[in-house]
């Protein structure tokens, strides 16, 4: 009889529908009716925007935390998606039946042709040369001398829906913010427990296994980033309507850099880590701002505390305390 | 010769000035168990490198059932029927024993680009997984992660992974390392039994193993195969037991 020297653990059951996604969901559903009884339109313009980057942090979580992808580069997609709105509407096309699809389109073209070539690197190398490639975006978008050059460009309206202005309330630009999110959600949910995000779970623990067991592990690890990249895209789509403006700016180094911190204050490999990190990131962003110019002062030593004292960020910090509890 | 499983021909493969594989050739013909033996250094592990894919040879052909294989990348190798073990135990740590297996299953399969269901969930994967795991005795681990299992198992859960892919082939790079003797005899006796199955490439320095096991013999020393043979034939060989097995074998 074999016998195992480490207790034995039980492998962790793939999260079920856990309370706390859906009330975060709930909250976030409910919050313009709060928001309706104070400054309304800046609650819903900053929570908007707490959508719209939780679902690149959603991307870049799919990528880091799942496929061991540390992208230093996914603001690219949201930038990419954000001038394709914006050169769109400078030509007169405004309807996102035509606009969406085209976002897409253009982010995962993005995505397969530079993911061909950064996927043949790994560690260090994979981060430099998505960073490399996200540089490059950010000055192409920033030599567009028609479209604004450095100085950005303004949309000249929301998109439209079939001619219909369906964004022209902040409300339903925050309820389909909202929707997009939780579609966003539950598509990265459905991707890692398939059995194609197996296959991009276990290239990460050991690609060479992977490869002798017969798995293409390049040709996966491809279609995983070209995903993460679509979804980064859909995040600049909806930035560009929720600011009704688009600047090299987005896609600059420190946008990366700030979607993993997202990922890693919220917790890795969560995906709803993804989210609260980038709420808990621009809600602090926003508060410390109003209380001192040098906020990140501030915010620089919590995340290393978090990082130190919460392995699993804050979801991982409520999870071990709820462990802690259900054990007494 | 034809119906060789596995044909190696002259197969050499050098690094700089060190030459690592000198004109091997070795057949091994269906449901044989072959042992490749000889002392450290002998180039054992470069030559199963080599058959799986994840070493070039300068020259020589491999052929896997007639086909040859040497210029292709290890998951196509894999994809025509060669599976292997690896000599420091290669499994997916966060993965449950279930799921490395499982993963096994699923790569015959086929079909892995799909996006939707959960693979956690598929019966008919979780089915072939759990009999792989049972004919190795880990059946009653599956659900625990491979890197709480004990080393032993490890091994064990490596052929579980192995036999899921239903080989042509299995490369077995020192499937006894590192294990105590209760455990090798364990991994003799599910050998043992996998047997005949399928043909199996044997590298192994446990010799009460490799004579158990084997039923055909090649020694390897400084790249070249010095005698090749029944058990019988290569423990007699005068070579054999001057150069290597010696005193060993008295």
């Amino acid at each position: 009889m074999m016998t195992s020297l480490v207790a034995d653990k039980p492998a962790p059951r793939a999260a079920r529908f856990n309370v706390a996604v859906v009330l975060m969901f709930a909250v976030l559903a409910l919050a313009p009716i709060a928001a309706a009884f104070g400054p309304e339109s800046y609650v819903l313009g900053l929570i908007t925007r707490v959508m719209v980057f939780a679902i690149a942090a959603l991307a870049v979580d799919l990528l880091c935390g799942f496929g061991g992808l540390v992208t230093f580069g996914h603001a690219a997609f949201i930038g990419i998606g954000a001038y394709t709105v914006a050169i769109a509407g400078a030509h007169g096309v405004t309807d996102m039946a035509i606009t969406l699809p085209l976002t897409l389109i253009v982010s995962a073209l993005f995505a397969y042709v530079t993911g061909t070539i950064c996927l043949r690197t790994s560690g260090v190398y994979f981060i430099m040369i998505t960073l490399a490639f996200g540089q490059m975006a950010y000055f192409i978008a920033g030599s567009l001398a028609p479209y604004g050059g450095d100085d950005g460009i303004t949309l000249p309206a929301r998109s439209t829906l079939f001619g219909f202005e369906v964004f022209a309330s902040d409300r339903a630009l925050y309820y389909a913010t909202l929707g997009f999110l939780i579609a966003s959600y539950l598509l990265c949910r459905a991707v890692v427990y398939s059995r194609f995000g197996r296959v991009f779970r276990g290239a990460r623990e050991n690609p060479t296994r992977m490869a002798t067991i017969g798995f293409d592990v390049f040709r996966f690890q491809r279609v995983g980033y070209v995903i993460a990249g679509s979804i980064g895209g859909l995040a600049g789509f909806l930035l560009a309507n929720t600011t009704e403006f688009v600047s090299p700016a987005y896609m600059s180094w420190q946008r990366s850099g700030e979607l993993i911190i997202m990922v890693l204050f919220g917790g890795l490999g969560t995906l709803h880590g993804a989210i609260v990190g980038a709420a808990s990131y621009l809600l602090l962003e926003e508060g410390l701002a109003g209380l001192t110019e040098n906020w990140k002062l501030v915010f620089g030593p919590l995340l290393v505390l978090v990082v130190l004292f919460a392995r699993g960020g804050l979801v991982g910090l409520v999870t071990s305390i709820k462990a802690r509890f259900s054990r007494d | 010769m034809t119906d060789a499983v596995l044909l190696i021909e002259n197969l050499r493969k050098s690094f700089g000035g060190l030459v690592v594989t000198d004109g091997v050739t070795l057949e091994i013909g269906p449901g044989e168990l072959h042992a490749v033996i000889g002392p450290n250094g002998a180039g054992k592990t470069t030559l199963i490198h080599q058959i799986s894919g994840t070493l070039t040879p300068d020259d020589g052909r491999i052929l896997l059932n007639g086909t040859d294989i040497m210029m292709l990348p290890p998951n196509e190798r894999a994809k025509l029927g060669l599976a292997r073990s690896f000599q420091i135990t290669s499994v997916l740590p966060r993965f449950s024993a279930l799921e490395n297996v499982a993963l096994a299953v699923q790569a015959r399969d086929g079909s892995s680009y799909r996006f939707f269901g959960r693979a956690a969930a598929e019966k008919e994967l979780n089915d072939q997984a759990m009999a792989a795991l049972a004919e190795v005795g880990l059946d009653h681990r599956a659900d625990i992660v491979a890197a709480h299992l004990s080393h032993g198992e490890k091994r064990a859960l490596e052929l579980a992974i192995a036999l899921a892919l239903e080989p042509k082939l299995l490369l077995l790079d020192e499937p006894m390392a590192g294990t105590g003797p209760e455990e090798s005899e364990r991994i003799v006796a599910v050998l043992k039994k996998l047997k005949g199955r399928f043909a199996m490439l044997l590298v192994e320095h446990d010799m009460n193993a490799v004579f158990a096991l084997a039923d055909r013999i090649s020694v390897l020393t400084y790249g070249r195969v010095l005698a090749s043979g029944a058990p019988n034939e290569v423990r007699n060989d005068p070579a054999v037991m001057q150069a290597y097995l010696g005193e060993e074998l008295e």
